[in-house]
């Protein structure tokens, strides 16, 4: 079992909604701190497993890399990608600025 | 009986196919029919995020003329097709059932859906999911849930509820889903129709929204068995636009259906069987046995003992792949943005207000996972329970060329009873994840009913690539239930 000391807490969802572009109302930061204290809590249930001697699986393939020819082919149209997107300018995608002011 | 011509609605997609290359349908007529029965029920069921009756007409006319001119349309001639809702369609809104794509029309065709037109597939609309494919009853979809057409008070399961619903409920004959751990299977339980997720690799991915892409794969949701046999031949073999498609061509499946199970090995899964499956879930999987062992099956026990860890493991893995898939979310090239003084602020604004609360939490286990400190005790360790299942199914494998277990743990529950508490909604997966884990193939048959008389599916498993064998079981399974079930066969 994970000790209790270590059960996630709310100051750690809080972080992690910072590394995930996320904000979180007062609320849902109670809420979800129990909601995924309870899942981890049921995934502990793999301490009951002799792990020591497994390696990991990343991946149910044995993944290689893919080679082609290198052959120019037609790709997406540029206008159709870009008409999808929030706002374009000169080609371009346009976000606000990214330097200056905090995030 | 009468000697009227019966409504093409009450056909599975192989008969329509062969009526229309025959011309003995018109596939405009096959479409109307179909479209018929929605219009009547889908205010009701909420299987489709969006009907695509205007290009579906287009595509039937091409059909028919195709056939008038002496040319053959392909298998899938005149039949229509849903969608769910995370696979791209050329100029057709997706929106995985989030906000944050609300609006968003692709610029390419996924290859499942180029293959379906091509193999003269009517593609009728686009069904509802739980967001981003994360969910297990389609209540988690910003759009309102879907309602299983046998029960319009319980939910049809999920992810892909809206195609398990839309089989169900004689909109199409045939749908497409995305099974990550049961999103195919489980509602395909549900609902009472046939549901298969393929071998990792089977089917291309392109054009398929990611969740988690290790364990992601598309499959066929249909009426009968053969009907997904039929559906797979056309979806799958190599495509260069994956790089982790398997290098080989589509198996040969509905022309082996019928080879029955003669000599076949096949193992009940104990691991699978015990506390948390109701009894009368139980006593399906076991009838399911002896049917097989009837046909001529060599049936016994079998143990996967790493299988009910899976969940566990799963529950680390796939919402590590999603923290990790869903940051491309970010209001810069596509779908929602919130306008905010700067990108980093414009970047958590979109993101708050576009995703809902399930994905939320699952892009929130993942990052934590994943997170210094704690990337061993979690996802180090899930990877290697993963690695067990790999291994036990393996030993497993040694003795049988088949493995059998519930689908779902209950028959289908009513709306509302699960939402509120994800660890209980998680644990309807048990019996489906680890199939997903290894990348192996797995089959969910309708085999009879509950003690409430909803369905009750119960799962062939076999090993990597061999579909051809696990369907022989599952319409053997099909067969042996045929006339006794609520749903599949209309």
């Amino acid at each position: 079992m994970v000790p209790m000391a270590e059960r996630i807490t709310p100051s750690d969802v809080a972080h992690v909604a910072d590394l995930a572009r996320l904000e979180l109302s007062p609320e849902e930061l109670e809420l979800f701190t129990g909601q995924l204290a309870d899942v981890l809590d049921h995934a502990a249930d793999v301490e009951a497993l002799d792990l020591s001697e497994v390696v990991p699986t990343a991946h149910p393939l044995p993944l290689v890399n893919v080679l082609r020819d290198d052959v120019v082919r037609p790709s997406l149209d540029r206008r159709a990608v870009l008409d999808a997107a929030p706002a374009v300018e000169d080609h371009r995608f346009q976000v606000p600025p990214v330097l200056g002011e905090p995030g | 009986m009468s000697d009227a011509v019966p409504p093409s609605t009450s056909l599975p997609a192989v008969e329509i196919a062969a009526a229309v290359r025959r011309g003995e349908r018109s596939a405009v007529e096959v479409l109307e029919e179909h479209l018929a029965v929605i219009h009547e029920r889908e205010h009701e069921i909420h299987a489709f995020n969006l009907l695509m009756d205007d290009h579906a007409r287009v595509a039937a006319a091409h059909v028919d003329r195709q056939v008038a001119a002496g040319h053959d349309p392909g298998p899938l001639a005149g039949v229509p097709v849903a969608l769910k809702d995370n696979l791209c369609t050329s100029g057709v809104p997706t929106t995985c059932s989030s906000r944050i794509l609300e609006g968003w029309c692709p610029p390419y065709d996924a290859t499942v859906v180029a293959r379906l037109r091509m193999a003269g597939a009517i593609l009728i609309g686009k069904t509802n999911l739980d967001e981003f494919a994360m969910g297990s009853s389609t209540e988690h979809s910003a759009f309102g849930p879907t309602r299983n057409p046998h029960d319009p008070a319980r939910v049809p399961g999920g992810s892909s509820g809206g195609s398990a619903a839309a089989v169900a409920a004689g909109f199409a004959p045939l749908a497409l889903g995305s099974d990550t751990g049961g999103s195919i299977r489980q509602p395909a339980s549900l609902c009472g129709v046939v549901g298969v997720k393929p071998t990792y690799g089977r089917v291309s991915r392109y054009g398929l929204v990611a969740f988690a892409s290790s364990l992601d794969q598309i499959g066929p949701l249909a009426p009968t068995v053969a009907d997904a046999a039929a559906a797979l031949e056309v979806i799958a073999g190599h495509d260069p636009l994956d790089s982790t498609s398997v290098p080989e061509p589509a198996p040969e499946l509905l022309a082996r259906l019928g080879e029955g199970v003669e000599g076949l090995r096949v193992g009940v899964v104990a691991e699978l069987m015990g506390e948390g499956i109701a009894p009368d879930v139980r006593r399906r999987v076991e009838a399911a046995a002896d049917a097989l062992a009837e046909a001529g099956a060599k049936v016994d026990d079998a143990t996967v003992p790493a299988a009910t860890y899976g969940l566990s493991a799963y529950y680390l893995i796939a919402p590590a792949e999603a923290s990790s898939n869903l940051a491309r979310y970010d209001g810069v090239r596509y779908g929602l943005r919130v306008d905010a003084p700067t990108t980093a602020a414009m970047n958590t604004a979109t993101r708050t207000a576009g995703f809902g609360a399930e994905v939320k939490r699952r892009i929130m286990l993942g990052t934590y996972a994943l997170s210094a400190g704690y990337y061993d005790a979690y996802y180090g360790k899930a990877q290697k329970v993963r690695t067990l299942i790999i291994r036990d199914f393996a030993a497993a494998y040694e003795s049988f060329d088949l493995l059998l277990s519930p689908v779902s743990p209950t028959t289908a529950f009513p709306l509302g009873a699960k939402a509120a508490d994800p660890l209980t909604m998680y644990l309807s997966d048990v019996c489906t994840i680890p199939s997903n884990l290894a990348g192996d193939p797995s089959v969910s048959v309708p085999f009879g009913t509950g003690d409430d008389g909803l369905a009750i599916g119960v799962q062939v498993l076999a090993p990597a690539l061999a579909e051809a064998t696990m369907l022989r079981a599952a319409a053997v399974l099909e067969d042996a239930v045929a006339g006794n079930h609520p749903g599949g066969r209309r």
